[in-house]
């Protein structure tokens, strides 16, 4: 009833290709962008900020990066946290070795070494398809972690590896409290999701579909593979080498190499499957479920009677739960959340009738 | 066309001499024929005759040991698949080789591919040449889906679709390309009568309407010598038969081939 | 040139170890058609079960069979709950969720048995012997002779047994096989059970060398570059890879690593496996995939 399209015709093509037709969609994601840029600083504390909201909008961003390569491009990629980590050293040592490098270009930057290493780890895909193109996302992965700790000059030279993250501001307007932290995150997530909304409705966007889902007939129709696929490994890797640098200066406050090992990228493989492959909104609904998700079952686990779970059970607990989450998932709802939602909002097209 | 006609312009596609063999197991032999621009032609042979391998040659698919291809005047031997759809050539498969996880309408406009000439950063930032391009190919897939009745399915996600709409999705995205050579292997496999008689006059309307030059391989006798005007016979990869259908049907090897001889 | 020797033997009985954690990825490969991420945490499993019940007054032998018996209930319940549900999806949706199975499992093992790292003894001195001039570890010798008699014994079932034949049919054709009246259950049990007790032997003997924790599932992940070189779906391939890992793996931890810098085993054996990729994309043992259009 309050969902319908009746009445809401598109006239031209350019209407048809909007994403989203209805009219109520468009005013509740305006609606949405302003909560996020205005109600929220107003309404949050720094706990929220910090612990929540940050690493939610860095994590949607690095699983959007990860789903463009595998969702959507159909390679699959276990090395995501090493391009993160790329990123986030190639943008601190722009900062640092560049001298009034603006901060967003300095992230830019990063992002394109993080490109150009995936791109190089993403070259074998041209010989090798489907699960064998694991080991080389893998080989990225260890060989990153090591390289980035072995030679300090990444690090500057600092004696523990550990670096803390530069002082942010842009144009002149410090943004290191977490308000402003938060807007900066928000900003440039915002930003990269419509670039990247665009990019997967366009030509690019179905030619990887179709590398995807049958790559030798994408052949026959005149797709260049070699081109196609390298874009899908240069573009993910941009996306992820700017979350990692998000990471490392807006959430973390620290750039080391520890936080982007094996597990980060098992992370936010998760993430897509849960929120979706293929898919943008999906991004979001796995991020929000990955930081969500210990929260909610430490304050579940506190209703029950003091001591019957100890506190150091609590890892194991959560680690058993995911896992069994995932088998579930992929057991029931193999396109994730986002297909959740989707049926939902089918099902309210027609309410309060049924079909 | 007349028969006269065609032979005295140049054909559009000449094989010569064509072998293919997979580790040792001869595919194909000695395959010469011609296909003139504008004809109808038609591959037929009993089940392993070397149809669908003769037809992955001439796109580039597979590559041929022996002989040499020859299409629109250049000759070539080898040749991979993309650089034979910038030439102009089009295919359907046998087992429907279609982009499931994508909708009709964006499996057309993946056909339309070639067509485009915006950058992918100009898409991705909407500027430019992005947004008019878009209309264009919109367009063009739109006549195509119209052309072959697939209005309804649009936005239906092809592996959806039952299997006869899905082998004309194919068909359509083939067409959208515009190609000069159309190759459709076993178009009408599974379909009942009605389905067939429907997509013999989808093909032969993209034949006399957009001027195509189909090459098709199919099993059902009555659809070839109904539609075709140029017929080859191939036999354990050996052709047997080549000409008008009426001159082929009447050909005792061919007979041999399809009903046996006594012995 | 002895310490060259030295060194290479080192890699390959290493190696020999790779092989047989790899043989219990294959057998699983060949029956079930899915590369079991959760392998490494399976055998991670089996070796804390075994040692935990030796801390605790268990003798040898039956904390063997126990760890063994739980292990072919652990795959009986991955059969049931994990893979049937899953039968006919892509291989990749397989993989990921042995990945979440790996979670499931780790995390009920350090629940279960705890975080801390646990010394395992097998009895066997880890004191040099001498052999033509060189130092060779005894335990690695006693390691690779164990992992060549399990070897030879799985050849054997595979290839002389009734049930071997069946377990061949199941790799080749499941429905066929099914059509032939083999019972698929009792084969796909069956050959979990055996990848259990290789995943356990594989445990134990990693376990003694190690010391029982987490680590040793990424020990397990090394098997991916084996099965890599050796084909996914071959014993031999299995042990041929594992050798090839091994013995370049200590080789270039010694001669490159001084140059390079320390740690090189962490990322070696993966290029060393995306190289090999690039030239033979099907493993050296494995079958080229012919795509039908």
């Amino acid at each position: 009833m309050f969902y319908q399209e009746a009445g809401q015709f598109s006239t031209r093509y350019a209407q048809d290709r909007r994403v989203f037709r209805l009219r109520q969609d468009r005013y509740g994601l305006v609606a949405l962008l302003l909560l996020a840029f205005v109600g929220v600083p107003y309404l949050g504390n720094d706990y929220w900020f910090s612990a929540i909201l940050i690493p939610f909008l860095v994590l949607s961003l690095a699983g959007l990066g990860l789903n463009l390569l595998t969702g959507y491009a159909g390679q699959l990629s276990l090395g995501s946290a090493a391009f993160m980590a790329v990123g986030a050293f190639a943008t601190y040592n722009v900062e640092l070795r560049v001298p009034g490098s603006p901060l967003l270009l300095s992230m830019a930057l990063g992002g394109g070494v993080a490109a150009l290493v995936a791109v190089l780890f993403g070259l074998p895909s041209l010989r090798i398809k489907g699960f064998y193109l694991l080991v080389s996302t893998l080989a990225a992965q260890f060989f990153v972690t090591w390289a980035l700790t072995r030679f300090s000059w990444f690090s500057n030279n600092s004696a523990s590896g550990v670096i803390s993250a530069p002082r942010l501001e842009i144009l002149g307007v410090d943004l290191n409290s977490p308000v402003g932290r938060y807007l900066l995150t928000l900003g440039v997530v915002v930003s990269l999701f419509w670039l990247g909304q665009n990019l997967v409705r366009s030509e690019l966007g179905r030619n990887w579909r179709a590398v995807r889902d049958m790559d030798t007939a994408a052949a026959v129709m005149g797709i260049a593979l070699l081109k196609t696929k390298l874009l899908a490994f240069a573009i993910s890797g941009f996306y992820l080498g700017v979350a990692g640098a998000l990471w490392a200066f807006t959430y973390l406050g620290t750039v080391e190499p520890h936080g982007f090992d094996l597990n980060r990228s098992f992370q936010i493989l998760f993430i897509i499957i849960i929120g979706g492959l293929g898919s943008i909104l999906g991004n979001f609904l796995g991020a929000a479920f990955i930081v969500l998700f210990p929260v909610l079952l430490s304050n579940l686990v506190a209703m029950f009677p003091a001591g019957l779970i100890e506190a150091g059970q609590m890892e194991n607990l959560q680690k058993m739960a995911f896992g069994a989450l995932i088998i579930v998932f992929l057991v029931k709802e193999p396109e994730g959340l986002a297909r959740l939602w989707k049926t939902f909002r089918e099902q309210a097209r027609v309410w309060p009738l049924r079909y | 066309m007349t028969q006269t006609q065609a032979t005295q312009v140049e054909p559009l596609l000449v094989l010569d001499n064509i072998g293919v063999s997979f580790k040792g197991v001869k595919a194909v032999t000695d395959i010469s024929f011609a296909v003139a621009t504008g004809e109808i032609c038609a591959l037929i042979g009993p089940n392993g005759a070397g149809k669908s391998s003769l037809l992955n040659v001439i796109n580039g698919v597979y590559q041929a040991q022996q002989g040499r291809i020859r299409f629109a005047g250049q000759e070539h031997r080898r040749m991979r698949p993309q650089e034979m759809a910038v030439r102009g050539i089009a295919r359907t498969f046998q087992n429907i080789a279609l982009f499931k996880g994508m909708s009709v309408l964006d499996n057309v406009l993946t056909g339309r591919t070639l067509k485009r000439h915006s950058s992918w950063i100009e898409q991705a930032l909407r500027i430019g040449r992005a947004g008019g391009e878009d209309d264009r190919q919109r367009e063009a897939a739109e006549r195509v889906i119209d052309f072959l009745h697939l209005q309804p399915w649009r936005d239906t996600l092809v592996g959806k679709l039952p299997y006869g709409l899905q082998k004309r999705v194919e068909l359509a995205r083939a067409l959208a390309a515009e190609p000069r050579l159309l190759l459709l292997d076993e178009p009408m496999a599974g379909m009942n009568a009605e389905e067939k008689q429907q997509m013999s006059r989808f093909i032969v309307d993209i034949n006399r309407e957009l001027g195509t030059t189909v090459v098709l391989i199919e099993h059902d006798i009555g659809v070839v010598m109904g539609i075709s005007d140029h017929v080859v016979v191939l036999d354990y990869g050996r052709k047997i038969g080549d000409g008008p259908p009426d001159e082929v049907r009447q050909n005792p090897e061919v007979i041999a081939a399809y009903l046996g001889t006594r012995h | 040139m002895e310490f060259f020797f030295e060194v290479l033997i080192g890699g390959l009985l290493a190696g020999v170890m790779y092989a047989l954690v790899a043989i219990g990825f294959v057998l699983i490969y060949k029956a079930s058609g899915v590369f079991n991420f959760a392998q490494g945490a399976m055998v991670l499993f089996s070796a804390l079960t075994f040692v935990s019940l030796l801390e605790r007054g268990v003798p040898f032998w039956l904390a063997f069979a126990i760890s063994l018996a739980a292990m072919v209930l652990l795959a009986v319940a991955v059969e049931r709950v994990v893979l049937r549900p899953l039968v006919n999806r892509p291989p990749i949706t397989l993989f990921m969720a042995t990945l979440g199975l790996s979670y499931v499992i780790e995390g009920f093992a350090q629940a279960l048995w705890g975080a801390q790292v646990h010394g395992l003894e097998l009895g066997i001195s880890d004191e040099p012997l001498e052999l033509g001039g060189m130092l060779l570890s005894q335990f690695d010798i006693f390691a690779a002779v164990t992992a060549a008699v399990l070897v030879l014994a799985l050849s054997l079932l595979f290839n002389k047994t009734r049930i071997g034949l069946s377990l061949r049919a199941v790799a080749d054709d499941p429905l066929a096989a099914l059509a032939v009246g083999i019972r698929l259950q009792r084969v796909w049990v069956l050959v979990w059970a055996v990848a259990g007790f290789v995943g356990l032997v594989a445990g134990l003997l990693w376990g003694a060398r190690l010391g029982v924790q987490f680590s040793l599932s990424l020990v397990v992940l090394k098997a991916l570059p084996v099965l890599i070189i050796g084909g996914f779906t071959s014993i031999s391939g299995a042990i041929v890879g594992g050798l090839i890992i091994g013995a370049s793996e200590k080789l270039a931890e010694v001669y490159l690593g001084p140059v390079i810098g320390g740690g090189i085993e962490n990322w070696f054996p993966y290029v060393l496996a995306l190289l090999f990729l690039l030239v033979r994309p099907a493993g050296l043992f494995g079958e080229r995939a012919i795509e039908r259009v």
